[in-house]
C-alpha cells in the first residue's frame, strides 16, 4: 500500500521539489528523508488524507531546515525570499512539475545513457542500484554516473522549464525516444522497464493531451508490450501469426487503440503515431498487410531508416509478394543487421530459393545474440 | 549564467568560399557581436602563427604551432550572458563555423566575468 503510493507519488514530490529549491541533489536528498520518515509515521499514525502534499511538505521544511543550518539560505534557493506556504497542497491545486523535469532529465547536453538513468531514478523512483542492473554496471558506477549528470545540469544551466515553441518539437521527440529506449531494454532484466517506459508515456499524454506524438508513442508502446506473452513459448520465439491469441492482455489493446484515436484525431502523422497504426493494424485479424506496408513507405520516407525499409519488405511478403519484398532488402546496406539477413533467408524460402535460404540463415546465426532468436533461426536451418 | 563559447573551424572551409561568401560569413560573425547577450568575443589570428610552450623539468620548451594537431582549430570565441544553456546553445547554431564543417563548444565559466 505504501509502496504504491511511493511509486505513483516520488516523481510528482522531485518534480516540485526541484522546481521550489532548484538544486536537483538537494531535492532528491529530502525527498528521500520525507518517504523514509513516512515509512516510520504513516503504519503507526495512519495515512495522511494527501500522501504527496505531505510529503512535498515534509521534504520542504527538510530542505529549509538543512539550508537554514548551512546558512545560505539565498544563494543557494531561488524562492526563499518568499515565505513558504504551509498550506495543504492538492493534486488539482498545484501545477504539475513533472513536465518540466522530464524535459531537464532528457536534455540532449547530457549522455544519452545518463538521460535514461535521471529519467528513470527523478521520474520512475527506480533506485540507483536498481538503475544499475539494469545497464549492468556496478552501483557506485552508476551513482558517480548520475551525480556528474547532475552536477552538469546545475554548472551547465540546463533549464527546468517546457522547452518554447520553436524548441519543443524537437525536444519532446528527444523525450519520447529516451520513453522509448527504455520501452525497448524492457525484456528480460530483472526491472520491468517495458512497464516503466509505459508508465512515463501515460504520464506525458496526462501532461501533454494536445500532442498526437505523446499518444502515439504510448499506442505504439501498449500494442506491442499487450502480446508480450504470446511472444515466448517456453523461452522459444513465437511468431506474429502463430501467437496464441488469447495470451494477448486486451485491456493494453483497448487502451492502445484509445490512445491511437486519440493521436489520429489531433492529425498526427509523425513517426510515433504511424509505428503506432503499424502496431494496431498487426493485432487486427486479419491484418491488412497492404496498409501496414503504405504506412512502413511513409515512416521509411519520414525516418530514411533502413531498418524501417526492411520492415516494409516483411509486410510487402506478407501482403502476398515476396519477390517485391526480396527486391527491396537486396536494395539495403545493413550487412551487419541479423534482421537483414534472416528476413532475406525467409524469404527466398518462400521463393523456392532453399540454398540460398540456408546460407543467409547461417549468416544471421552468425551475427545474433539473442538466445531464443539463435534457436529460432538454428531450427529453420535444420527443417528438411 | 556566464557562458564561453569555443569555435573550433575547420581551416580550409573558408578556403572553399567565395570573396563575397567569405565576407557575408564575417558579417554573420560581426551580427552575433552585435548581439546583447555577447559580452565580448575575439578572432584568432590563423594556427599556424601559434606558439606553444611547455615547462619541463624547470626548462621553459617552445614550440612551433599548436599543442595538438587536429582538423579543428580553435579560431575564436565569445563571452556570453545567457538565461539557461538553451539559450547559449541558440547563438551557437548561429556561428558559421558549426555548419561549416567545424563545432562550437559552451562551457559555464568558474567565475564571473565583470
Amino acid at each position: 500500500m505504501i509502496e504504491q503510493v511511493f511509486r505513483d507519488e516520488w516523481g510528482r514530490v522531485v518534480a516540485s521539489l526541484v522546481s521550489f529549491l532548484g538544486d536537483f541533489d538537494l531535492a532528491e536528498d529530502v525527498a528521500q528523508e520525507a518517504f523514509v520518515l513516512a515509512v516510520e509515521r504513516w503504519p503507526r499514525d495512519g495515512m495522511p488524507a494527501n500522501p504527496g502534499a505531505w510529503l512535498v511538505t515534509t521534504a520542504r521544511n527538510r530542505a529549509l531546515d538543512r539550508l537554514r543550518r548551512e546558512r545560505t539560505l539565498v544563494a543557494k534557493t531561488r524562492l526563499l525570499e518568499v515565505p513558504v506556504p504551509e498550506v495543504e497542497v492538492g493534486r488539482s491545486t498545484v501545477p504539475d512539475e513533472q513536465l518540466e523535469l522530464i524535459f531537464m532529465c532528457c536534455h540532449p547536453a547530457l549522455a544519452t545513457e545518463a538521460q535514461v538513468a535521471l529519467t528513470l531514478r527523478a521520474l520512475g523512483g527506480l533506485t540507483t542500484e536498481e538503475i544499475a542492473s539494469t545497464f549492468l554496471v556496478p552501483p557506485e558506477t552508476m551513482k558517480r554516473r548520475l551525480s556528474r549528470a547532475k552536477a552538469k545540469i546545475k554548472t551547465a544551466g540546463i533549464p527546468f522549464r517546457v522547452p518554447p515553441e520553436h524548441l519543443l518539437a524537437r525536444r519532446l521527440s528527444a523525450v519520447l525516444a529516451i520513453v522509448y529506449l527504455v520501452f525497448n531494454q524492457g525484456y528480460g532484466g530483472r526491472i520491468d522497464l517495458s512497464a516503466e517506459a509505459i508508465r512515463l508515456g501515460r504520464l506525458l499524454c496526462r501532461l501533454m493531451p494536445g500532442e498526437p506524438e505523446v499518444h502515439g508513442l504510448l499506442a505504439l508502446m501498449l500494442c506491442h508490450d499487450a502480446r508480450r506473452r504470446a511472444r515466448f513459448a517456453d523461452a522459444d520465439l513465437v511468431l506474429l501469426e502463430d501467437q496464441d491469441r488469447s495470451l494477448w492482455d486486451a485491456a493494453q489493446i483497448a487502451e492502445g487503440r484509445a490512445a491511437l484515436d486519440r493521436s489520429l484525431a489531433l492529425l498526427g502523422r509523425g513517426p510515433y503515431v504511424l509505428q503506432g497504426a503499424i502496431a494496431s493494424l498487426q493485432i487486427e485479424q486479419p491484418i491488412d498487410w497492404a496498409h501496414v506496408a503504405a504506412l512502413y513507405g511513409e515512416l521509411a520516407r519520414r525516418t530514411r531508416s533502413p531498418v524501417v525499409e526492411l520492415n516494409r519488405a516483411v509486410a510487402v511478403a506478407q501482403a502476398g509478394s515476396p519477390q517485391a519484398a526480396l527486391d527491396i532488402v537486396e536494395r539495403l546496406e545493413l550487412d551487419d543487421y541479423p534482421y537483414l539477413h534472416s528476413t532475406r533467408a525467409e524469404l527466398l524460402r518462400r521463393l523456392g530459393r532453399a540454398e540460398e535460404a540456408r546460407a543467409a540463415y547461417r549468416r544471421a546465426l552468425e551475427l545474433t545474440r539473442n538466445e531464443p532468436e539463435r534457436r529460432f533461426l538454428q531450427r529453420r536451418l535444420n527443417e528438411r | 549564467m556566464q557562458y564561453a563559447v569555443l569555435i573550433y573551424e575547420k581551416p580550409e572551409a573558408s578556403d572553399r568560399l567565395s570573396l563575397e561568401e567569405q565576407q557575408a560569413v564575417s558579417d554573420e560573425y560581426m551580427a552575433i557581436h552585435e548581439d546583447p547577450r555577447v559580452v565580448e568575443g575575439a578572432r584568432l589570428q590563423p594556427v599556424e602563427m601559434t606558439t606553444t610552450v611547455r615547462m619541463q623539468g624547470g626548462e621553459t620548451l617552445i614550440t612551433d604551432g599548436p599543442f595538438a594537431d587536429t582538423k579543428e582549430v580553435f579560431g575564436g570565441y565569445y563571452l556570453l550572458e545567457a538565461d539557461d544553456l538553451d539559450a547559449a546553445i541558440e547563438i551557437a547554431e548561429r556561428i558559421p563555423a558549426a555548419r561549416l564543417g567545424g563545432a562550437i563548444e559552451i562551457r559555464p565559466l568558474m567565475y564571473r566575468h565583470p
